[in-house]
């Protein structure tokens, strides 16, 4: 059993302690936005924000980050609004097939949040998923239209 | 027909078992039907008639393209699948820019393939591949739109009783001319879609369109930016069940036995089936409970000879095909290339390879199946929509009216949801749990072992120059793997695989560039049991390295310009040449690069479309590229949404060019040693270069764009790597070569 605070609501999950993050968050709780890419913390799909950091969630355990405030894609956008990424992403028609943008998205907001105006080469440094359609180039348009918007 | 140089059989040569598909007579119809050969196979694409045929909404369909709402909203029917690269959107632009319709009020939505074959396949093919998405059915969709348009306007003249002709049609509004009275589509699509279509209609020239050929946003951008968007791994079914499989790791072996009690008792668990004879799969609660106890499951495989094999037995083998002694399919010639190189006063020769890959999905393959003895629904990302219907039918053994599929939005295609194996073995598994729901994922590492690989091939190219260095023959010789010998066989001509040569053709949609007095381009063909398919760019993409690079050795050994040399073969092919100028323009070659900038420079035609490419790079230390900036020119014919093509474009780099540096599949024992992203990486943003588009559509031909630009990104960057280190690299990927991305 774990207690989650999944975008502000707590959930009493029942699974083992030793569960990934990502399959209670798709499972347990029913959220399917943040997306399996690989398992092994390489790809970036299923990337959340735990207490306001970027975590890939096939990575950790339920038991690492009960009581913690997670964020996933559903609750990016707040009060209805949404997020100033999520605008920019619309804005420059990024997503080709759209499986890792969930995780991209949400590298992005964290980025953002720690360093409001990144550079090429922080971006470089910080947004390391995988997108096989290759959607880099629109991606970081807008990631720099976010940052100004 | 091509010529060739032997009979068929004796040539399809293989190592070792090779699985081959087994079709029962139904599916073999309809699977076939689906590949283009059997449009006459009852395909009958209607544009109305006198029976209104309902959506699911009650709304009127129009016809079978157009569905419009009382308000007016329009739905349009897409046939084929949408997996990032815009098709969805572009295919209604299309449709919308005939139908003259308010774009603002446009959804789409998919038909299944079980109406469509209970309508006499009203929707055409389903097939998605092959950059075929627009350019096959940009026609009957847009006639499907102008039919629907012609049928809306006479509705509004019959209700206002005057003649058609003095009404006309825009953004969803018809006015009657002469009186100014105008009425909406949404208020007389019940009426139209009672009348009977028009026999023909007349299309808009592109020139005058306004939907069309504009960079439209696309219309499912919203939802995936939200976490909205449902791929096949997101269907939720009441009562539903996950499943986690494991086929034998060496392809064509079988499951001899597996200890079910091992696990039997673990949290979640439900059942654990046989899925055919090579695969085990466990049933539980959640996916996740299904996979920690197939992960514990005992399974014993007869692992067969196959596990034998290895890439060196492979290549070994692959090696002993470029002897000219041995059988080969002649695919493209001219003169006498042979006799030519004997007599030359120079010649150049070199061997090149190129690896299996993975597609690499971000989404694993994964299908959801309901199955009672009444019914079985598949819900899955495919590609071909149409053929996962065909293996539904089989692996189920229900009529087609019991079957149907429901096709979800992909997370990447590439090629590898064309097929079906993933659909097959979910209704293998529903089928064994009557009326339970089951959703069947592969791990990733199950999806990195069980892929259907870009074939693995090898080069021998051998130039020949007169004493004044003039290029007077040029022998082609690749020796590697078919695939179409192992998933389409009917399609081979005499044994012959004409897709081999794609890129290097005599004519047809991937022609070669150049004209070359005594030429010989042939196919050694060797099949080894590791499953090959359809993969982004596919054989375009080893042959236009192949002869991309060797077109640049030629010129080095001709003492030539790379560029000028190629524009000296180039002289009856003006449309490979157009791009190439176009790049070369752009780029500023003859111009003195940067700083330690160096260029490179290819073409290959491929999908219909003409491409060129140029790249800039630098490279440290010998080994650590960085590609600063690559010029891309696309001639299609036509461009329907510009932004997505550029979109289509900068994105085959990212496949191309992780192709080129990390990817390649090796087989050991048997099977792919690769099992996930850490073995088999894929670029990230920090190593992408800036793309800059050229579209240069020159008309009268229509022409895919989500491949062929692919074949450019390696020899481009390959060729200006040379011109920067003076080393030719032959073999791929460059990670083998410790050469790197800065």
């Amino acid at each position: 059993m774990a207690n989650l605070k999944i975008n502000g609501k707590t959930t009493n999950v029942d699974v083992e302690d030793d569960t990934p993050l990502l399959w209670a968050i798709r499972e347990n709780v029913g959220l399917t936005g943040t997306k399996y890419g690989c398992g092994i913390a390489q790809c970036g799909a299923c990337t959340v924000h735990i207490d306001g950091v970027a975590m890939r969630s096939c990575g950790v355990t339920v038991s690492e980050v009960a009581g913690k405030d997670i964020t996933t894609i559903e609750g990016l956008a707040a009060g209805g609004v949404m997020h100033k990424v999520q605008l920019a992403w619309i804005a420059s028609d990024v997503p080709q097939c759209g499986y890792c943008q969930s995780g991209m998205i949400m590298a992005v907001a964290a980025l953002l949040k720690e360093n409001p105006k990144p550079t090429d080469d922080d971006i470089n440094d910080a947004i390391t998923n995988i997108c096989r359609c290759g959607t880099f180039q629109q991606v970081r348009e807008a990631i720099h239209a976010a940052a100004n918007a | 027909m091509l010529p060739r140089t032997h009979e068929g059989a004796a040539m399809n040569l293989q190592v070792n078992q090779h699985i081959m598909p087994t079709l029962n007579r139904r599916a073999f119809v309809i699977g076939t039907a689906t590949a283009g050969a059997g449009l006459a196979l009852g395909l009958d694409l209607p544009f109305g008639g006198p029976s209104v045929v309902r959506a699911a909404d009650g709304a009127p369909e129009v016809n079978a393209w157009v569905v419009i709402r009382p308000d007016d909203t329009v739905v349009i029917r897409i046939a084929r699948s949408e997996m990032g690269q815009g098709t969805l959107t572009g295919l209604a632009q299309l449709v919308a820019e005939e139908l003259e319709c308010d774009w603002s009020k446009v959804t789409t939505e998919y038909p299944t393939p079980g109406q469509s074959v209970a309508r006499k396949r009203a929707w055409g093919d389903f097939s998605t591949g092959g950059s075929r998405g627009i350019r096959t059915s940009q026609d009957y969709v847009r006639k499907g739109g102008a039919t629907a348009r012609v049928m809306l306007i006479q509705a509004a003249a019959n209700e206002w009783k005057v003649p058609a002709t003095e009404c006309k049609a825009a953004n969803s509004v018809i006015t009657h001319t002469p009186t100014g009275k105008t009425t909406t589509y949404g208020k007389v699509a019940e009426a139209a879609a009672k009348l009977e279509p028009p026999a023909d209609v007349k299309l808009k020239e592109p020139k005058d369109w306004t939907i069309a050929g504009k960079g439209l946003k696309r219309l499912d951008t919203v939802d995936k930016t939200t976490g909205k968007m449902t791929y096949g791994i997101d269907v939720k079914l009441p009562g539903m069940l996950n499943a986690a499989i494991k086929d034998c790791p060496v392809f064509g072996g079988k499951v001899k036995s597996f200890d079910e009690a091992k696990i039997s008792g673990m949290k979640g668990v439900k059942k654990v089936v046989p899925v055919g004879d090579s695969a085990v799969a466990v049933v539980a609660d959640t996916w996740w409970h299904a996979k920690s106890a197939l992960d514990k499951l005992p399974i014993v495989w007869d692992e067969g000879d196959n596990a034998k094999v290895s890439s060196e037995t492979i290549a070994k083998w692959l090696a002993e095909g470029l002897d000219n002694a041995q059988p080969a399919y002649v695919g493209n010639q001219n003169g006498d290339a042979k006799a030519a190189i004997a007599s030359a006063a120079k010649k150049v020769e070199a061997v090149y390879s190129y690896p299996y890959q993975n597609h690499a999905t971000m989404e694993p393959m994964n299908a959801t199946v309901l199955y009672t003895p009444d019914k079985c629904e598949v819900w899955c990302g495919t590609q071909n929509g149409e053929a996962a219907f065909a293996a539904a039918l089989e692996a189920s053994g229900l009529p087609a009216e019991k079957v149907d599929v429901h096709k979800l939005m992909l997370g990447g295609g590439f090629g590898r949801r064309g097929m079906t194996d993933y659909v097959r073995q979910a209704v293998a598994i529903a089928k064994q749990m009557p009326g339970t729901p089951i959703k069947l994922l592969w791990s990733r590492e199950e999806d990195m072992q069980h892929g259907k690989y870009h074939p693995i091939t090898q080069c021998k190219l051998t130039g020949a120059f007169d004493a004044d260095n003039n290029l007077v023959a040029l022998h082609y010789r690749l020796s590697g793997q078919s695939i179409l010998f192992s998933v389409r066989p009917e399609a081979l001509q005499n044994g012959m695989d004409p897709a081999a040569f794609q890129g290097v053709a005599q004519s047809g949609e991937a022609a070669i560039g150049y004209a070359v007095p005594n030429l010989l381009v042939e196919h050694a063909m060797r099949n080894p049991h590791v499953p090959p398919g359809f993969w982004r760019g596919v054989n375009v993409n080893h042959n236009a390295i192949y002869l991309e690079c060797f077109m640049d050795e030629l010129a080095l050994a001709a003492g030539q310009d790379p560029l000028e040399f190629r524009r000296k073969l180039m002289g009856k092919h003006p449309k490979h040449l157009a791009v190439l100028n176009a790049v070369a323009e752009k780029i500023g070659w003859g111009t003195p690069a940067p700083q330690g900038i160096y260029r490179g420079i290819a073409q290959v035609m491929g999908y219909g479309s003409y491409v060129a490419g140029a790249a800039e790079i630098s490279v440290t230390d010998g080994s650590k590229i960085k590609v600063h900036r690559i010029v891309a020119s696309t001639d299609p014919g036509y461009v329907v949404n510009p932004a997505q093509v550029e979109r289509q474009i900068a994105g085959s780099f990212v496949y191309g060019l992780s192709a080129l540096f990390y990817g390649g599949c090796t087989v050991k024992d048997g099977r792919i040693e690769q099992t996930n992203f850490d073995t088999y990486n894929s670029m990230r943003i920090n190593e992408m270069p800036k793309v800059e588009s050229v579209m240069a559509p020159s008309g009268g031909f229509w022409g895919g764009v989500g491949e062929p630009t692919i074949g450019v990104a390696a020899p481009a960057v390959l060729n200006a790597y040379f011109a920067a280190t003076g080393k030719r690299i032959r073999t791929f990927p460059l990670r083998n070569q410790n050469i790197s991305f800065a």
